[in-house]
């Protein structure tokens, strides 16, 4: 029972590897680990193609030196043999073979009888066939001990029989092809263990900051749209990503902030005048009593609801306008004349309302819709004579002008009225937004939503400023360039 | 034809109304059947098809959005097989590409849903031009107001009055539709060319100088408000 405690061990071991094997295939299966492992891959191949081949090379120039120096030594050896018989090159080869490092020579007579040598145990058949080859044989080391020793040898036939044997240790060849290839394949082992590890320890930091990202939009998913990337400051890929991700963040929770406040706005505006709706329906059923009061409540149902189709209206055109797909309707509009036109057409009005209309343009084309141009100068027209009433017995005047400004149109409506304050006038764009509490006057609050719709629709802007007394909307939207300036100066001449 | 106009020369109309919803179609029947005129109805774009190809009617009155066959599509391939017949698109969608979209189909006119029934039937009785003066006429008449569209003069009494170019386009479409309601959207559409909503009453103010121009000092007014839904211009009393 001794190995009992080392099951849980065992098991924590087994735990522990598999989540370290979980940790690494998660590693492997990222793209940065993968990068990494290809080029590492193809540098390992090239590293051992040019080490192989500096090792054969080697190994081939060794070879070859040695094998030239047997072919003099044999030469020398043959030289001697026939200047001074057997007796001499038995002599010659006794002496060389007592130099340190000396080659191994073996003289035998054609009777296979050593004659001369510095090796024993070589084979015997060995001597049979001149020629170069490879072959093993026994030397004393330094220690004394016997080894076997790899040599190289050439066996020459001398005249008379004889037959003498030229060889090289080449073990120092091999000692020395080993000398260039192992460390160049502990190299390789070395490039191939560091580069995983960095392979490893760039993909962790990749990781960290992607798991990071991905923490934050799975947060942001989850409902919460105030959360944002954290920025390293580094400006590399992954900020500049991080970037516009958030920059993506902030339009999205603007548009849901807009929507949530519209879908609340359209819930108070649509559900007041319904409830007011159903109410006087319900009331009328209740206490109208003859024609005219059946009628005096059907009537005012009908104009309830026409109201709330208005509202309707509006709230879907501005969503278009929004959405953009009337780009596809637009076409090069001639600003002036729709400015003329609108401003004619409230010219009635606004004389009625104790209100001089002036008129001041410039020839500019936008590229635009028509209709919506109109709509909004209309609705900004319908502002400055709701809110720019004058006191009674007094004259209060509208001013719509349109600039060429560079290149920009500047289609501005002033009034003379009370104005709003510069807090509020951020305010008035927004969706619904009345400035006075009470909702006595008519209209839907949409009508400078509308505009605003529409300018941005078209690459522009709507904005407001004092006119010390009165209020200036400014529509400023990209001009088109005009094609013929003289027919659009004669044109504006002949308005005025 | 002298465009000197009296009531009894408005006749009845023939409609067909090709509507899907059958609520909606059974009201607007029993609604135009109190006007006075005739309504066929088809509740599906091939059966309106059909029947407008089989039978000749003053106008159509299509649902844009329809079963087997869009409203559109009915009405472009009726103009295919050279039917001239006036149509009046009735739509859902409201917006300006839609009705031009409508119009480039072959419709006449387009309204957007919901709309009132005042709307409808002045339109469907302008598109039908009834007893009205024709496009080629060259003088309208409407008892002693003459409007010249060759002169650009208008007399009373055989007295000139001066007006200014946009009302005189104004007198004239409510003089060609002389007898018939004509709706504030119907001035706006064809007097300035816009089609949109606007807030306040612009066109009554119009109107009411118009008005005052033509009818100031004359016993007998020419124009007239219909309470509900528009102006007319007619001899008889309102």
């Amino acid at each position: 029972m001794t190995s009992a405690p080392r099951v849980p061990l065992g098991r924590e071991i087994a735990g522990a590897a598999v989540r370290v094997f979980g940790q690494l295939s998660r590693l492997v299966r990222t793209t940065a680990f993968k990068l990494l492992a290809a080029y590492l891959a193809v540098f390992a191949v090239f590293a051992v193609s040019v080490i192989g081949y500096t090792a054969w090379h080697t190994r081939e120039l060794i070879q070859n030196q040695v094998a030239d120096d047997l072919d003099r030594e044999v030469r020398y050896l043959a030289d001697q043999y026939r200047v001074g018989g057997i007796q001499r090159l038995v002599y010659v080869i006794d002496r060389r073979s007592r130099r340190p490092g000396s080659s191994i020579y073996m003289l035998a007579n054609f009777q296979g009888e050593v004659l001369a040598a510095n090796v024993s145990d070589l084979s015997l058949g060995l001597l049979d066939a001149a020629g170069t080859r490879f072959t093993t044989y026994n030397r004393q080391d330094d220690g004394g001990a016997s080894r076997s020793h790899v040599a190289f040898v050439q066996v020459f036939i001398l005249p008379g029989g004889y037959r003498l044997l030229v060889g090289r240790d080449i073990e120092e060849r091999d000692t020395l092809r080993d000398l260039v290839a192992r460390p160049a394949q502990w190299a390789v082992v070395l490039i191939v263990v560091l580069g995983l590890a960095g392979g490893v320890f760039v993909t962790r930091r990749v990781l960290k900051r992607i798991d990071a990202m991905t923490a934050t939009t799975e947060t942001i998913m989850a409902g919460d749209l105030s959360g944002r990337l954290a920025l390293t400051g580094t400006g590399d890929e992954f900020d500049r990503l991080a970037h516009s991700l958030n920059v993506m963040l902030e339009r999205i929770e603007a548009l849901m902030q807009g929507l949530k406040e519209v879908s609340d706005n359209i819930a108070h505006d649509l559900k007041t005048p319904l409830t007011r709706l159903r109410n006087r329906a319900e009331e009328a059923l209740r206490t109208a009593r003859g024609e005219e009061e059946w009628r005096a409540a059907l009537e005012t149902t009908i104009e309830e609801s026409d109201g709330l189709i208005r509202t309707f209206n509006a709230l879907l055109m501005i969503a278009r306008a929004e959405a953009g797909q009337a780009r596809d309707n637009m076409t090069d509009v001639d600003l002036a004349d729709i400015a003329e036109n609108v401003s004619e057409l409230y010219d009635p009005l606004a004389d009625e309302q104790g209100l001089d209309l002036t008129v001041t343009l410039e020839p500019v084309f936008v590229h635009g819709v028509r209709e919506l141009l109109a709509q909004a100068l209309s609705n900004l027209l319908d502002n400055a004579i709701k809110y720019g009433r004058p006191p009674e017995g007094e004259r209060g005047r509208i001013e719509v002008s349109l600039k060429r400004d560079g290149g920009h149109a500047v289609l501005t409506v002033a009034d003379s009225g009370p104005g709003i304050s510069a807090a509020d006038r951020e305010r008035v764009v927004e969706r619904f937004v009345r400035l006075e509490a009470s909702r006595t006057r008519p209209g839907s609050g949409l009508g400078l939503s509308l505009v605003a719709a529409v300018a941005r629709l078209h690459g522009g802007e709507l904005s407001f400023a004092d006119n010390a007394p009165g209020l200036v909307a400014s529509l400023r939207l990209p001009a088109k360039v005009v094609r013929d300036g003289a027919s659009a100066t004669a044109d504006l001449a002949s308005r005025r | 034809m002298n465009a000197n106009l009296d009531l009894d020369t408005l006749t009845a109309m023939r409609l067909l109304l090709v509507e899907d919803d059958r609520d909606a179609a059974e009201y607007l029947r029993k609604a135009f059947r109190e006007a006075g005129h005739v309504v066929d109805h088809a509740a599906d774009g091939e059966e309106g098809l059909a029947l407008a190809l089989a039978d000749k009617y003053d106008v159509l009155v299509v649902d844009r959005m329809l079963p087997l066959r869009d409203g559109l599509s009915l009405v472009a391939e009726l103009r295919g097989r050279g039917h001239a017949t006036p149509v009046l698109i009735l739509s859902a969608l409201g917006q300006v590409d839609d009705r031009v979209q409508g119009l480039r189909a072959g419709g006449d006119d387009y309204l957007p849903k919901p709309y009132a029934f005042t709307e409808l039937l002045a339109r469907v009785e302008a598109l039908a031009r009834r007893g009205g003066p024709q496009a080629t006429d060259t003088l309208y008449k409407v008892a002693d107001l003459e409007l010249d569209r060759l002169a650009h003069r208008v007399t009373r009494g055989g007295k000139e009055i001066p007006l200014q170019p946009r009302e005189f386009r104004l007198l004239e479409y409510l003089m060609r539709h002389a007898g018939q309601v004509v709706t504030r959207t119907m001035l706006l559409e064809n007097v300035w060319d816009y089609h949109f909503d606007p807030q306040t009453n612009v066109i009554d103010v119009h109107v009411s100088r118009l008005r005052s121009k033509v009818d100031k000092g004359f016993e007998v007014p020419l124009i007239h408000t219909v309470r509900g839904a528009g102006y007319m211009v007619r001899a008889g009393l309102a």
